[in-house]
């Protein structure tokens, strides 16, 4: 029977962006993916007749650009559009818009307060170089500060060197960043409830945690990483919806030789005398490869795919302690015709970005306070577009695909299972709240999907529907990430390595945790990494 | 201390709380003349011993945990009289109970739970693991305490040893707990009780102590980081004890005044201060708002830091960036006291005579603790507020007449701006309470004959403390060390030249630790010798 | 008809107020003549401005500027007003100069720092009267005057879009005012000020510019500003007056040796590398610093930095030799250690004379002065042709022009 170089458990963004690069290096690579597609959360699916559905992902966000290119992406039909605005719609029937433009993102701001106009290249000043200082981190295998190893050091030499090039403004307001409250580290700089909300987004949206928060502003600099190296388009849909991303990488990796192999869920990781050998699938099929590389969350993996006994008890013990919260839903619509909203102007280029309708931090922390009480929020904050305002392949002309992400929504409901009659009252939530903003906006409803963390975990496999396959807080970012002691990419089970979002980084369709663990294996089997671009520059 | 001459004090300390108190004693002993100015007509602060209720006397700090032993030295307070060990119930630390609505209360004894009783046997052995875990953790931290922080950019000799040693401490932890230390720095107190504990009450407890006295439920990240805090501080040489001082808080505030007499230290009360004089960036004396000037040639301000710098500087002489940060500096207090005067000693059905002394303590669950902050966030106080309670006459029959009793309770969330206003907020809050005492004292309401309830904004008031603060300052991540109170100024200088600061506004923080005193004196002796 | 329904919606106000995503540069008060002006039709960029780069002659523009009357849109410029008892005082803290000896009715150049004495920005502070002052810059700095003015009585305003403002510069620039009507307009002295009635209000006139030569530069309210530019354009049409775009005025603006803030140095609030920032000594502005004025912000900073020989730059006019510009060009001492960079660089015309504006490490550019070299690429066809030539510091303004400041001032 066949010895596979390597076999990567599930076909997510990150298991192929992993794939690719180690088959690219001459290894003899499968992918196995459990559903009857590839793509993971990053899929385009149609759900209902005429209506391709990006229904988990929805934005193609920080895609390093390092990665497209190695993989030639572009070459294998991936189309990136920017998004053009976007708006946080008020009760009072307003907007706060937000425009790429600087001059009229100013004036915008402008009708709100004029010191919060004036503000704001103080603010992007601030996050910039924040940003700066970690982005370049992303593409780099964190240390083990408790190591003695020469790479370890010589890498905490590297980060402590970068420290050490920062002013101590900048130090002091750096070790603020990884401590603060994105709300508190707003109030520094705006006055206006509405603009610190349309800021917070970035601080609450994938984690379970609140705008007040401490530790909130990281996750601001987690959303913003990808604009440092001004990639236009960090921020953008695919065309043809999500599923584009991964089709693209699962071409890319076909095209290179890589074998790809769907409907084939694995229940085991066979581990023989502490070294993994093959997997085994749900019908009971065996197949064997030398390395076995896991794009499961890190829950998932070794709690359900290792047995006990191959583990030692503290990572075991770490494992259990990591941190996966499920906090958001998703609701998929499908319309017959494009939604009002009378507050913005037909033209209006926010209309082709995303759109909020929670305008102050207090309405998205109370949103936080019923997700802590196990319920999903009365009063949700949504994250919610309509990609076929700019992309005419994902509905007919006229009709229009709208993607929400919900927050919040438990993994569980006081405790108990979601039920069905659960997953329609979270539905009417969500779409009471755009009912308020969009006159009509029910009768337009074709079609819809609602995705409670229920759903997200059956369907793709993460655990509590976690989209960043783990909390973004410093206890499990770098070195904790997954679990220190672990945050190479590797296990304690010989030849099994993790490339998910659990890993560093951490999620959004990124890919760099798939491309470092390549660089981790390929460095293991001494074999060359020269196809690799090293990750840009920062200057 | 009438007179114009400016050489007359070499320094003036503004504020005669504990902090104030200790640093002017230090800089006394140093052989500088020092005179302290206390605005009330007493010593103490929030620290000092008020009558409340005709016979009733109480003070607002109750319980004391972490006066440090350098400073008990360093004032030589054994040597006057304060017995340290002697606690509530003469000889022991006093203990913690968590009371329980409807079933057994479970109890800390010694420092900070040595024993548990109340618990499951398996409960035990996990809090037993924990807890010297917990203190072990704490430990690594404490170098810092005792110091000024480390700054950056600077290189400070004093800095740098502590951060030497916290990674030496670090280091003897060995591999897999410097990991373990590491990833928990910085997380929640909910998520690690969790992973290692399963009675509510256990756990309620400790999430109430990691965020008593701050803008924090068990489920902020960093908020861990409050039980640390609680934890490095000692008593007697115990991490993590605790006493209820015999005498009553009074008694440590006089002993630590006697010291500052002893040390010649000019004590004067009911002066208020208006302004700190500055020429050509530097203090040389301060205005009464009685008119009078008094020259010297160092000021030290033990007061909040916003109010020496916004209101006795003055913003038009500082720099635009610091007098931001100052501003925002959060300082929103989230504690309330209640004291209560009884006519007897109520009735918690279940704690043990001896361990009334001790600290009861209403916190069920953190889950209950977290509920009771969401609220605060918003403005609101909680309808099911959480606290701890002494009753200090126990240990202090003089604080209350014959067969009468106090009940001293920290409660928590009282917003500092309440939304509605604490006009009409005020009673409710109150019968929030009571109705909370009720049903873990059933009867206390009958033997209640006066409540006085200092909500964040009466102690602003008070104590002239802004934001009715008691840390003068949110202890979170964000603010301690390097920046408390800001950035670029942590360690006690300020931009004026010979102005200091000395109160708990600056590192380590509040509580009766005396630290930021002690550190603040030693910073200006040594600055003097430099000059 | 009922009023109400002529009284436009919420929405509608809002919609009106929102439409500034449909006209990314705003228009200035001035536009329309601007652009009946405009045959080139280069525009760039100002402050969200659309603002001519040319308007039908460059070269031509500049001549306007050195033998005739130019004028030149300003009012993208940044406009704070500053009034109230303790605006003299407000001021004073804010910015490095002494503003107790501006007296009502001049103007003075001036700066502002941070805490760590980096400056934010330089403008124009004009004295309008014992308790009002009006701040001209370029960037933003509402949020940081606001905060400056905690603990003072003092109103602050932002006034870009309702005051209109214009350059007159050139020779016959004071002519062109007499004969459009300002009497009394030959007693304004360099950096005086004075308003001036105007159809139905009032125009401030400084004398005042960014030429380094006689001129003038004029304030309105928003309503009155065609009318000015109309009244000003028919005076001068014997005088030569010409509309000029912004390469005419930096070049003129080089020859006379005059910094520009992100151009010349990186203001500290838009500094995203934090070692671009510069303190007033390192851009030649340190001439401003007051240090027996009392507290200003960012002395602490600024003095320490002096005293302790902390500084790191120095701003330099620079004369090279030959007649190819040098525009960032590197500079180096002995033709092979770097020590700076010019910043601008131009063949002055009038001057005639290749010039430059750099930044040099010290001690180059402080204590060591000669064997200085900027080593040029001149892009010709499709090639670098590079050059090394002597470059020599210089004293700025690069020419020295008497009609700038004699008052009153000739007929020209």
């Amino acid at each position: 029977m066949k010895t596979w170089d390597v076999i990567v458990i599930g076909g997510g963004h990150n298991g192929l962006v992993n794939a690719c690069y180690l088959q690219r290096a001459g290894l003899d690579v499968l992918v196995v993916e459990k559903n009857d597609w590839v793509g993971g959360a990053a899929s385009s699916r149609e759900l209902t007749p005429g209506f391709l559905y990006s229904n988990c992902s929805y934005v193609c966000s920080l895609f390093r650009p390092e990665i497209m290119r190695d993989l030639e992406l572009p070459r294998f039909g991936l189309q990136v559009i920017a998004y053009e605005g976007g708006a946080v719609l008020t009760q009072d029937g307003d907007y706060l818009g937000n425009y790429r433009d600087h001059d009229a993102h100013r004036r915008e701001f402008a009708r709100f307060s004029k010191r919060d106009a004036e503000a704001y290249d103080r603010y992007a000043r601030d996050v910039t170089r924040q940003c700066r200082f970690i982005q370049p981190l992303l593409m780099r295998t964190a240390p083990d500060p408790t190591s003695l190893k020469p790479r370890d050091l010589g890498e905490l030499l590297y980060l402590g060197k970068k420290f050490a090039g920062l002013t101590a403004e900048e130090m002091a307001l750096t070790l603020r960043f990884w401590t603060i409250s994105i709300s508190d580290f707003l109030d520094e700089y705006f006055e206006t409830d509405v603009i610190k909300a349309n800021f917070s987004i970035s601080g609450i949206i994938g984690t379970a945690l609140g705008p007040m928060s401490p530790g909130t502003a990281y996750v601001l600099l987690h959303h913003y990483m990808g604009e440092v190296d001004g990639s236009v388009g960090a921020w953008g849909y695919a065309r043809g919806g999500m599923g584009a991303v991964t089709r693209a990488l699962a071409a890319s990796f076909q095209a290179s030789g890589g074998t790809i192999r769907t409907g084939a869920e694995v229940e085991k990781v066979c581990v023989k005398s502490g070294k993994a050998k093959g997997v085994v699938f749900a019908g009971g099929e065996e197949i064997y490869g030398k390395l076995i590389v896991s794009n499961a969350d890190v829950k998932r993996t070794f709690l359900k795919l290792v047995e006990e006994k191959e583990l030692p008890d503290i990572f075991l013990r770490r494992v259990k302690n990591f941190k996966i919260r499920g906090s958001s839903g998703k609701v998929n619509i499908a319309l017959d015709s494009m939604p009002e909203f009378p507050a913005l102007p037909k033209d209006s280029p926010c209309l082709r970005g995303d759109l909020h309708f929670t305008d102050t931090v207090e309405r998205m922390e109370r949103a936080y306070d019923d997700w802590k009480a196990g319920r999903w929020s009365v009063d949700p904050f949504l994250d919610m577009m309509i990609p076929t305002t700019i992309d005419p392949t994902m509905a007919a002309p006229g009709k229009h695909f709208m993607s929400c992400f919900v927050q919040y929504a438990p993994p569980k409901v006081e405790g108990r299972d979601w039920t069905d009659a659960d997953r329609d009252a979270f539905a009417e939530t969500v779409i009471s709240q755009i009912a308020d903003y969009s006159p009509g906006f029910r009768d337009r409803i074709v079609h819809m999907e609602v995705r409670t963390p229920r759903e997200l975990e059956a369907e793709v496999g993460l655990t509590e529907g976690n989209i960043f396959q783990g909390e973004l807080t410093f206890d499990q970012l770098l070195f904790n990430r997954p679990v220190p002691g672990f945050a190479q990419y590797r296990s304690p089970v010989n030849g099994l390595y993790i490339c998910g979002s659990s890993t560093h980084p951490g999620g959004g369709v990124m890919g760099a945790p798939g491309r470092n663990a390549a660089k981790e294996i390929l460095r293991d089997l001494a074999r060359s990494d020269h196809h690799m671009s090293p990750a840009h520059d920062v200057i | 201390m009438t007179s114009s001459d400016r050489t007359v004090w070499d320094a003036i300390v503004i504020g005669g709380g504990h902090n104030g108190l200790i640093c002017a004693t230090l800089l006394a002993k140093g052989r500088r003349n020092v005179l302290l100015l206390e605005a009330n007509a007493e010593m103490g602060g929030a620290a000092r011993t008020e009558e409340f209720f005709p016979g009733f006397r109480d003070s607002t700090a109750h319980v004391l945990n972490r006066l440090h032993p350098e400073v008990v030295k360093a004032l030589d307070l054994e040597e006057l009289g304060l017995d340290l060990l002697r606690g509530a119930s003469g000889s022991t630390f006093a203990p913690s109970v968590v009371l329980s609505k409807d079933g057994a209360p479970l109890t800390l004894h010694g420092a900070y739970g040595e024993t548990l009783t109340g618990a499951s046997a398996a409960e035990q052995a996990a809090w037993k693991d924990l807890r010297v875990q917990l203190l072990r953790y704490a430990g690594v931290l404490k170098p810092f305490l005792s110091r000024r922080p480390p700054e950056f950019g600077s290189r400070s000799p004093g800095g740098l040893a502590a951060l030497g040693q916290a990674a030496l401490a670090m280091k003897r932890l060995g591999r897999e707990d410097m990991r373990d230390f590491l990833r928990v720095l910085l997380m929640n107190v909910h998520d690690l009780l969790d992973e290692q504990l399963s009675d509510d009450r256990l756990k309620g407890l400790l999430a109430f102590d990691a965020v008593l006295g701050s803008h924090l439920g068990p489920r902020s990240p960093t908020s861990l980081l409050g039980l640390y805090y609680r934890l490095a501080g000692e008593i007697g040489g115990a991490p993590g004890a605790q006493v209820v001082p015999k005498g009553g808080m009074g008694a440590v505030i006089a002993t630590i005044r006697a010291a500052a007499e002893h040390a010649g230290v000019a004590l004067c009360t009911g002066a208020s201060v208006a302004k700190i004089v500055v020429e050509s960036g530097r203090a040389v004396g301060l205005a009464l708002a009685s008119g009078e000037e008094i020259h010297a040639d160092t000021i030290v301000s033990a007061v909040n830091p916003t109010t020496t710098l916004l209101t006795l500087v003055g913003a038009p002489l500082l720099d635009t960036g610091l007098v931001r940060k100052v501003k925002n500096i959060r300082m929103k207090g989230d504690v309330a006291k209640l004291n209560l005067a009884l006519d007897g000693v109520p009735d918690f059905p279940g704690v043990a005579a001896q361990d009334l002394h001790g600290r009861l303590v209403i916190a069920p669950s953190p889950d209950h603790v977290e509920r009771a902050f969401n609220p605060a966030k918003y403005g609101e106080f909680s309808p099911e507020p959480v606290m701890e309670i002494t009753l200090p006459s126990l240990t202090d029959p003089s604080l209350a007449p014959q067969d009468g009793c106090i009940l001293s309770a920290n409660v928590q969330y009282a917003p500092y701006a309440l939304k509605e206003g604490w006009e009409t907020g005020k009673p409710k809050f109150l019968a929030a309470i009571m109705a909370q005492l009720e049903a873990h004292a059933p009867g206390i309401g009958r033997l209640a004959r006066h409540a006085e309830l200092l909500t964040p904004a009466d102690i602003e008031v008070r104590y002239l403390m802004p934001g009715g603060h008691w840390h003068h300052g949110e202890l979170q991540a964000d603010q301690m060390l390097f920046s408390r109170p800001v950035s670029g100024w942590s360690g006690y200088d300020t931009p004026i030249e010979r102005l200091y600061l000395a109160g708990a506004g600056s590192h380590p923080g509040g509580g009766i630790s005396g630290l930021p005193g002690l550190n603040a004196a030693r910073r200006i002796l040594a600055a003097r010798a430099e000059r | 008809m009922n009023i109400s329904t002529l009284k436009p919606s919420p929405t509608q106000v809002w919609q009106i107020a929102q439409s500034h995503f449909r006209t990314l540069r705003a228009d200035t008060p001035f536009q329309p003549r601007i652009d009946a002006a405009a045959k080139t039709n280069e525009w760039y960029n100002w402050s969200g401005y659309r603002a001519p780069h040319s308007l039908w002659d460059e070269e031509l523009e500049y001549f306007a500027i050195r033998s005739q009357a130019a004028l030149f849109d300003i009012s993208p410029m940044t406009k704070y007003r500053i009034e109230g008892p303790e605006a003299e005082a407000f001021c004073n803290r804010l910015t490095l100069r002494d503003v107790t000896r501006l007296k009502p009715g001049r103007v003075h150049y001036t700066a502002w720092c941070d805490d760590q004495g980096f400056v934010l920005d330089d403008g124009t502070l004009f004295r309008l009267s014992p308790d009002r002052f009006r701040l001209c810059c370029q960037g933003r700095h509402l949020p940081w005057l606001l905060d400056s003015a905690i603990g003072f009585t003092v109103r602050i305003g932002e006034e870009t879009e309702q005051v209109a403002g214009l350059a007159l510069q050139g020779p016959t620039s004071f002519a062109v005012l007499r004969d459009a009507g300002f009497a009394g307009i030959e007693r304004l002295k360099p950096f005086d000020l004075a308003d001036f009635a105007h159809e139905s209000g009032a125009v401030t006139i400084s004398r005042t510019g960014f030429t380094g030569d006689l001129g003038y530069e004029l304030f309105v309210e928003r309503e009155l500003a065609l009318p000015l530019w109309d009244r000003l354009m028919v005076a001068g049409q014997l005088h030569g007056i010409r509309p000029i775009g912004y390469a005419a005025l930096d070049r003129a603006r080089i020859e006379a040796g005059l910094i520009v803030a992100n151009a010349d140095f990186t203001a500290a609030q838009q500094a995203v590398r934090a070692d671009r920032q510069r303190l007033p000594y390192e851009i030649g502005l340190g001439f401003m610093v007051d240090a027996d004025k009392g507290h200003f912000n960012g002395r602490r900073a600024i003095l320490d930095a002096r005293a302790g020989k902390k500084l790191r730059y120095v701003l330099v006019g620079l004369e090279i030799e030959g007649n190819i510009p040098a525009e960032h060009a590197i500079v180096y001492h002995k033709k092979n250690r770097e020590v700076g960079l010019v910043s601008a660089a131009i063949w002055a015309p009038t001057a005639k004379k290749s010039v430059a504006i750099a930044s040099l490490r010290r001690p180059f550019g402080d204590l060591i002065l000669d064997d200085l070299w900027v080593e040029i690429y001149a892009m010709r066809e499709l090639r670098y042709e590079r050059v090394m030539k002597r470059a020599r510091i210089v004293p700025r303004p690069f020419i020295r022009l008497e009609r700038r400041s004699a008052t009153p001032p000739a007929d020209f």
